[in-house]
């Protein structure tokens, strides 16, 4: 994040880039607690599924930390164009990042409840496909927010819709396994709510890229038509 | 008393928005504006410097404009152009074109006094005349040779109403304009150059002498007056020119940098200049 380390202001300089270290640190811990959910879900393992309920509290208070320091940037700093961007993308970011944290927290507490069913054969292999695919959207958009890369949010774009798929087909499989035993139903429905709550995730690291175009261009993708996300991927391809 | 005026502020704010927050509100255009002032390739020289370089510019009818950029960028420069306030300086040599209402103000045929009652100036330091309230307003129409007691008693409080300093001075029109605070003053003066109805009022820093609160009256007054008026304003305080203007012109070393929708110039500005200045990095 180099442009922003080059104000007058020195003070400002380590400001901003104090809170990009935050937010780096929040989202680091999110995303472990994202890995530790989803293993946890995978292995029937209570106490890392404990680890990650625990850890929600921190994220909690860095959300509320990080909340008041822009707020204080605002006040004092009164931020325009790309700084002003910058915060404003840090507060709505932080708040997916919090909320994926609560995700995650959710998915750990339906791992406890699972571990005491008996494991099904292929061991939530399905569960895990997503949540691999989900833990790389997150990383990826934690990595362009820090590369100022917008091109990344197109991608994650295009990962989310794979994300949704999945979650339909694995909504689809266990409906199945339901109908055809009805004795199945509360594990199933445990394992369906975890698969929601990646399916929600991927939406989170979703608005989390659409923050990075905003913080770069300056433009609102989100809620816009698939033409006008078409436009913005030429214009995007014809400017590198 | 802060809070007084802030909440003040508040429950005026709706009526007098610079549109920027109103619901689907469309980016300005300036090709979508009536235009009152037209800058057409002016270059101006005091001596063999250079002060601004082919400025091209368009100010929109009862809009509020303002010009930013360092000191020595010729913002003030440009603004007294508008009055022909440089005619006064001796080495200062203008190429170009002004218009106002499409009329060239260096035509021969314009008559210097009444382009400059049209043209209204503020300047940084209040400048009333060493004259009671009341004359202070009504200096403009006696020069006009209006002298009906009832017409002038009419007009100056008109012009301090407009100037948002009526209630404060309406019991004391005879004393001396010098026993006014600085904001005060200042509405004063904006209240004289009102009332000899300009269509344009130039504000060259108009706040930088004075305290918040005066500056927030001041601001809320610009937001009134350009119901009826074309504002020009210069001014060192961008967040002041972000709350007040509906354009922003960025000028450098004499050049008009960028021009834009304020909402647009303060949020993404087009050019990397523009935004170095704006966010205080080194450019």
């Amino acid at each position: 994040m180099e442009h922003f380390d080059q104000h007058i202001s020195h003070q400002f300089n380590q400001e901003l880039e104090n809170l990009r270290q935050k937010m780096m640190a929040m989202g680091g811990m999110v995303e472990e607690m994202l890995k530790n959910a989803v293993q946890a879900v995978v292995t029937g393992d209570t106490e890392l599924a404990v680890t990650v309920i625990e850890a929600d509290d921190q994220v909690n208070r860095m959300e509320k930390r990080l909340d008041e320091e822009c707020n204080l940037i605002i006040a004092r700093r009164q931020p325009t164009a790309s700084d002003l961007r910058l915060v404003f993308a840090i507060i709505k970011a932080i708040s997916d990042l919090e909320r994926i944290g609560d995700e995650a927290e959710k998915i750990a507490r339906w791992a406890i409840a699972l571990a005491d069913y008996h494991r099904p054969r292929n061991d939530y292999r399905e569960l895990e496909r997503m949540g691999v695919m989900v833990l790389e959207m997150l990383r990826k958009s934690l990595d362009g927010f820090t590369r100022m890369a917008p091109e990344v949010a197109l991608e994650i774009l295009e990962q989310d819709k794979k994300v949704d798929q999945d979650y339909e087909s694995i909504f689809r499989q266990y409906y199945s396994y339901m109908m055809e035993d009805a004795r199945h139903i509360r594990r199933v429905l445990d394992a369906l709510l975890v698969a929601k709550s990646l399916e929600r995730i991927g939406d989170h690291c979703k608005n989390v890229g659409e923050y990075i175009v905003y913080l770069v261009e300056g433009r609102d993708l989100r809620h816009e038509s698939k033409k006008a996300l078409k436009a913005f991927e030429r214009e995007i391809s014809g400017d590198s | 008393m802060e809070n007084a005026a802030m909440n003040d502020q508040a429950t005026t704010a709706p009526t007098v928005s610079s549109g920027m927050f109103d619901d689907d509100r469309q980016p300005l255009e300036i090709a979508r504006e009536k235009v009152s002032i037209e800058v057409r390739d002016l270059d101006l020289y005091y001596g063999n410097d250079q002060a601004l370089k082919s400025v091209n510019l368009k100010i929109a009818h009862n809009r509020v404009t303002a010009f930013i950029g360092p000191s020595g960028c010729g913002k003030s420069t440009l603004l007294r152009c508008f009055n022909r306030m440089n005619d006064l300086i001796d080495i200062c040599r203008i190429d170009g074109e002004i218009l106002i209402d499409g009329k060239n103000i260096h035509d021969k045929d314009v008559d210097v006094a009444e382009h400059r009652r049209r043209v209204g100036m503020v300047f940084q330091k209040p400048n009333p005349f060493p004259k009671s309230i009341f004359e202070n307003v009504a200096y403009g129409l006696r020069l006009q040779g209006v002298n009906d007691k009832r017409k002038l008693a009419e007009v100056v409080e008109r012009a301090l109403r407009a100037a948002a300093l009526w209630d404060e001075v309406k019991d004391r029109l005879d004393d001396n304009a010098f026993g006014l605070s600085g904001g005060q003053q200042q509405r004063l003066v904006i209240a004289r150059a009102i009332a000899i109805e300009p269509e344009v009022i130039l504000l060259d820093e108009p706040c930088s002498a004075l305290d918040p609160i005066s500056t927030a009256k001041v601001e809320e007054l610009i937001a009134e007056l350009k119901n009826d008026y074309t504002i020009v304003i210069v001014t060192h305080n961008m967040q002041q020119a972000a709350r007040v203007s509906d354009f922003t012109a960025y000028m450098y070393m004499g050049e008009m940098i960028e021009f834009d929708d304020t909402a647009r110039l303060f949020t993404n500005p087009r050019r990397k200049a523009t935004e170095d200045y704006i966010t205080g990095r080194y450019g």
